[in-house]
């Protein structure tokens, strides 16, 4: 068993504006980005950030070996809960899942 | 008839390479376009209507960009100034631009395009939300201490077709300020979107991205993006990458006047440093909108700061910190008239969760754990009191009533800070303009 960060180059995350967070999985190589497409489902990726896949955005990109998810920001940007300004810290979540 | 643009980093403020400016402005742009601000910083900005960068740092850089812009004869344009582009930042520049001027001895027609809307007109005004907007009315509206429209590339033409030397924009696009004049010159309008995209953000479309200065070459059927740094590349894979950042989604970026769709466009090398982008479409909209942003005050806050390092403290902090958040509550209850949905109180514990909250994960064993509280209160007097009657929970408070009256470190006397207005952002919508113009307005002045 190893980890996404194992086997990818860099996990990044940034707000899209207020609102929106985007997930970047840089994967560095056709042979991890396959892994990752086939490991990390949109399902677990909601799981991880407690909410529902339909809220998902999901996009497969194979020229770049990327996978990219945006979603609906936890919190918002600067609210009274919000715990991450710039919205970075949550690429952990993502670099520490499980790989088979 | 090709347009040069000199883009000379992602936002003034960020530093830029002197020596490849001055290669670049010898490569005789026909524009200058810096990004001046953006959201990421937070609502505090635009609540407040202040720039995030010193004075003192934003007239240095400004100032090598006048001089290029003066030996580069050509126009040089900011959107965003001042971090959020309100009608007070856009004041800020401009008197820092009149002091350069002055001890440069130079002049220079400025045109100052505001952007900054009146909250009781827009409380008055059809707003569309877009994706994952708040819920708003005309009071939410009414409450914003600030509210900018985001200016597209039909504003910077109006201000560039009065010859203006230097434009000193509100909020923008972070793209229209690129955009603008290749479109004005009739440049392939899907190249002129696309190539303001990736150059936005100066040399992060390349490796060496702290280097800043690019140029961006449009024409009839793409565009060409070279970074100007020693040692920096653009490669197709940096070039396309860079449609990764900051956007929900990669291929679709939504303007005033239609989208931008480079889900067609190919990327190629033309040499070691220099990339050529074609195949990127724009599709016009039936309707002309600008997206809002808007900030409100929603409340003061004092916080304090505790380092727990007593392992039998540190291993149930989560207990301590719970049951000093329900003694509080009693206690504030008993001892001030305040209505218990006013103020709030949060302990957030700095070694354990206090970046993810409930969405992490992973257990450690610390050695020290920091507690920040966090006391939010209609006013300040209020949030300072709140946080006087934390004090002394977060020094002494035990874990039981059996245990000898525990002390923690504390970093500062008083242990209470104020930190003013805490601002959230409430829009996240557009409106419809008849006429670009109609929701800004433009000053031009010879000096």
């Amino acid at each position: 068993m190893s980890s996404v960060a194992q086997i990818v180059q860099k996990v990044r995350s940034k707000n899209a504006g207020p609102f929106w967070l985007t997930i970047d999985i840089f994967c560095g190589s056709p042979a991890a980005y396959a892994q990752i497409t086939e490991n990390i489902s949109t399902e677990r990726i909601a799981i991880l950030f407690q909410t529902t896949p339909d809220q998902i955005k999901r996009f497969d990109i194979a020229g770049l070996n990327v996978v990219k998810f945006s979603l609906p920001r936890p919190t918002v940007q600067g609210s009274r809960t919000d715990r991450d300004m710039h919205g970075a810290g949550w690429a952990p979540l993502v670099a520490e899942l499980d790989i088979n | 008839m090709g347009t040069r643009i000199l883009i000379p980093s992602g936002a003034l403020g960020l530093g830029y390479n002197k020596t490849a400016l001055d290669r670049a402005v010898a490569a005789k742009p026909d524009l200058i376009a810096i990004d001046g601000g953006s959201t990421d910083s937070g609502p505090s900005y635009l609540g407040r209507g202040v720039s995030k960068y010193a004075t003192e740092s934003t007239k240095i850089e400004w100032q090598g960009l006048i001089e290029a812009r003066a030996t580069a004869g050509c126009p040089l344009v900011i959107g965003t100034a001042g971090t959020c582009g309100t009608d007070s930042t856009v004041d800020w520049l401009y008197d820092i631009t009149l002091k350069i001027l002055s001890d440069l001895g130079l002049s220079a027609k400025i045109a100052r395009l505001y952007s900054e809307q009146d909250t009781a007109i827009i409380a008055q005004t059809p707003l569309f939300p877009l994706s994952a907007a708040p819920y708003i009315d005309s009071d939410t509206v009414k409450s914003c201490t600030h509210i900018v429209a985001l200016a597209g590339a039909e504003q910077i033409q109006t201000a560039l077709k009065t010859g203006a030397e230097i434009i000193i924009a509100g909020r923008t696009t972070d793209t229209a300020i690129i955009a603008a004049l290749p479109l004005q010159n009739g440049n392939h309008a899907g190249a002129a979107w696309h190539g303001a995209k990736i150059g936005e953000c100066g040399a992060l479309c390349a490796t060496n991205p702290q280097s800043g200065v690019i140029l961006v070459d449009f024409d009839d059927t793409g565009f060409t993006v070279t970074p100007m740094a020693d040692g920096a590349k653009a490669s197709p894979h940096t070039v396309s990458a860079h449609m990764l950042y900051e956007n929900s989604d990669p291929f679709i970026l939504f303007e005033p006047g239609g989208h931008l769709d480079v889900t067609q466009a190919t990327y190629t090398a033309i040499n070691d440093v220099a990339v050529r982008v074609m195949g990127s479409k724009w599709e016009p909209s039936d309707t002309y909108t600008v997206k809002l942003e808007g900030a409100r005050i929603t409340g003061y806050q004092t916080i304090l700061m505790a380092i727990l390092r007593d392992a039998h403290y540190v291993e149930n902090v989560q207990i301590w910190c719970d049951d000093i958040i329900e003694k509080l509550a009693v206690k504030v209850a008993d001892r001030m008239e305040l209505d218990p949905t006013t103020w709030h109180a949060e302990l957030r514990i700095i070694g354990q969760n206090s970046n993810l909250g409930a969405l992490e994960q992973r257990t450690s064993d610390a050695t020290e754990l920091g507690v920040l509280a966090i006391l939010t209160a209609p006013d300040q007097a209020t949030a300072n009191t709140l946080g006087k009657m934390m004090n002394p929970y977060l020094l002494h408070h035990p874990l039981t009533q059996e245990e000898e009256q525990p002390t923690f470190a504390f970093p500062f006397s008083p242990a209470e800070i104020d930190r003013g207005a805490a601002y959230e952002f409430v829009l996240h919508h557009v409106m419809e303009l008849a006429n670009p113009m109609d929701a800004f307005r433009l000053v031009v002045t010879d000096v």
